[in-house]
């Protein structure tokens, strides 16, 4: 399914956000939201997991349906997974196109790595 | 400390809010009560897992050292660099900010701030187009009409609207929610959104068309306007435009959802445009909902030190302002930088991660009270005091307004300003060693 994403604060995210190695961080950001429809048609249930791919990037999230999410916009909460779809281009003003970005949203049973799991690529 | 005490009307340093009235108790040198402060300033003045001490990397695994080797080891990378970038500082004081720009212009570093991956566009824009400002004070006393444009502050200012905007009563606005008319302007059914009168739901990456549209209604000009714009119906547009129009006292309050987005400062520029046209019709203001508790603050330190509010590169032996160029994410993902501080920021996590991999080739000074993913690529750790926890200071509410951080609990860290004198110091001492050694 071809969408939108983007991203932005919660709650859980900002209560969280100067404890990010800790599983709470990990659980109120490392989740992809969704439409009813959306959800629905990718024949998803809570706590099944969604790969997210675009030109920059993938990256699997733990899906989680939000009735205030229109139709093909999918949102992540603002961190380091959402942060693996962005690209580097910042249009001339020093700030990267981090919301409205096209994704390919598909259902999958990979897991969802873990904060030192996404970075251990990086030499981290 | 060890005695119970009460700390009345503390500032609350998580948000651009500095939410003042937060009440503190303390018993035993820690914090055992937060009243009045959200879950997110509750969860900060609390506190939770700290860097324990200052590391320095050896052999790929981070070693507890002394502060002074951290300090000596720090100034040591960025006297090595060419171009070394000093990045974050809104999670600190501006006292803090000042003694970094002290160290960017001894080292010629590039100083960027947490903005330019916020409301950097916002900055950009007001530089052009100005901006009509007001206190959260006014707004709270004088606003009827309220609107919230890609912000979502019940979840990212959770106090905003009971302090400051929707539902406070102030002294002209007595009926608060009540009396005032709330619009929110968002791609999504927002929190926010569900407090409105109004919620206009618009197509991602369309608030400059909408912004337009808007601007030609408020000018009569709608004869212009087609039928339909990023989403939103003429009707819908007109009705929002004699709202605008009709208000006593406006506000526009916008977050990322326009920074972000296609367009990005060219959207803050035409905002600031239609504000500015709604003048000639009412009194109206608008207002960055800014994210970090001194992002504002730090911009203000820069921008009296520099003439810039951001992204400025020491480097050239003078001042030198052009985001596109000198921003913290353009120069690593150019790879024009070969050493980077990163102060009271996580940039691993909030960077896209394609240019975050940069800073994984060039040696990383973090100072911060936690760990988090900068912690993992650094080479150098240094934990600080918490500003507005352990450590006193200045901070700049999101409204430009200066309040006073205060110390509510001693801490065995030293604050970011201490450490950033020492690494200071270590810098002019060991540049003097090498001056006496060519001697």
């Amino acid at each position: 399914m071809l969408a939108t994403m983007i991203s932005g604060r919660t709650l859980a995210q900002g209560a969280g956000c100067e404890s990010k190695m800790s599983p709470d961080f990990f659980k109120a950001v490392a989740l992809c939201h969704l439409s009813e429809r959306d959800f629905k048609s990718l024949g998803l249930s809570e706590g099944k997991n969604v790969l997210l791919k675009n030109e920059f990037g993938q990256v699997v999230l733990t899906a989680k349906m939000d009735a205030g999410l229109p139709e093909s916009i999918v949102f992540i909460p603002m961190g380091p997974w959402a942060n693996v779809l962005v690209g580097k281009e910042t249009g001339g003003c020093g700030t990267p196109h981090f919301k409205g970005l096209e994704v390919d949203v598909a259902a999958t049973n990979s897991p969802v790595l873990n904060i030192c799991e996404l970075f251990s690529d990086m030499g981290a | 400390m060890s005695e119970a005490t009460l700390i009345k009307d503390a500032v609350c340093s998580f948000c651009g809010c500095l939410c003042d009235d937060i009440d503190v108790e303390v018993e035993g040198g820690k914090v055992q009560r937060v009243k009045h402060a959200c879950r997110l300033g509750s969860s900060k003045i609390m506190g939770h897992g700290r860097i324990e001490s200052p590391m320095i990397r050896k052999e790929g695994v981070l070693v507890a050292c002394s502060f002074q080797e951290a300090y000596d080891r720090a100034a040591q990378i960025l006297l090595m660099a060419n171009k070394p970038l000093m990045y974050g500082w809104a999670s600190t004081s501006c006292e803090a900010g000042k003694k970094g720009i002290l160290l960017a212009e001894e080292v010629g570093a590039v100083f960027d701030t947490t903005a330019t991956v916020c409301h950097g566009p916002s900055v950009i824009g007001i530089e052009e187009k100005g901006l009509p400002g007001a206190t959260l004070g006014q707004v709270k006393n004088r606003a009827d009409t309220i609107v919230f444009w890609g912000c979502n502050p019940a979840e990212a200012h959770p106090r905003h609207s009971l302090r400051y905007s929707s539902n406070a009563c102030g002294r002209f606005t007595p009926q608060g929610r009540k009396g005032r008319k709330i619009i929110v302007v968002d791609v999504r059914e927002t929190r926010t959104a569900k407090n409105a009168d109004k919620f206009i739901s618009i197509t991602p990456g369309c608030d400059y068309e909408v912004i337009s549209a808007l601007r030609m209604l408020v000018a009569g000009k709608g004869d212009n306007v087609p039928e339909e714009v990023g989403g939103v119906s003429k009707a819908d547009l007109a009705d929002l435009a004699a709202t605008l129009k009709a208000a006593k006292f406006g506000a526009v309050f916008f977050g990322l959802g326009i920074t972000h987005s296609r367009g990005r400062y060219k959207n803050i520029d035409n905002a600031l445009s239609l504000v500015a046209e709604l003048n000639q019709h009412s009194k109206f203001v608008i207002m960055p909902m800014r994210g970090h508790y001194n992002v504002g603050g730090i911009g203000q330190v820069l921008a009296w030190s520099s003439g810039y509010p951001m992204s400025v590169d020491f480097a050239r032996g003078m001042p030198y302002f052009n985001p596109g160029e000198t921003a913290a994410c353009d120069l690593l993902a150019r790879g024009d930088t070969d050493a980077a501080m990163v102060i009271a920021a996580d940039a691993v996590s909030n960077f896209p991660r394609t240019t975050a991999q940069a800073l994984a080739k060039i040696p990383v000074i973090q100072i911060d009270p936690y760990e988090n993913p900068t912690t993992l690529l650094s080479e150098v750790v240094i934990p600080c005091a918490i500003a507005g926890v352990e450590a006193e200071g200045t901070a700049y509410r999101m409204d430009g307004l200066a309040l006073r951080l205060r110390k509510m609990v001693d801490s065995g860290f030293p604050s970011d300003e201490e450490i950033l004198i020492g690494i200071l110091e270590s810098v002019q001492k060991q540049r003097l060693l090498k001056a006496n050694e060519e001697a």
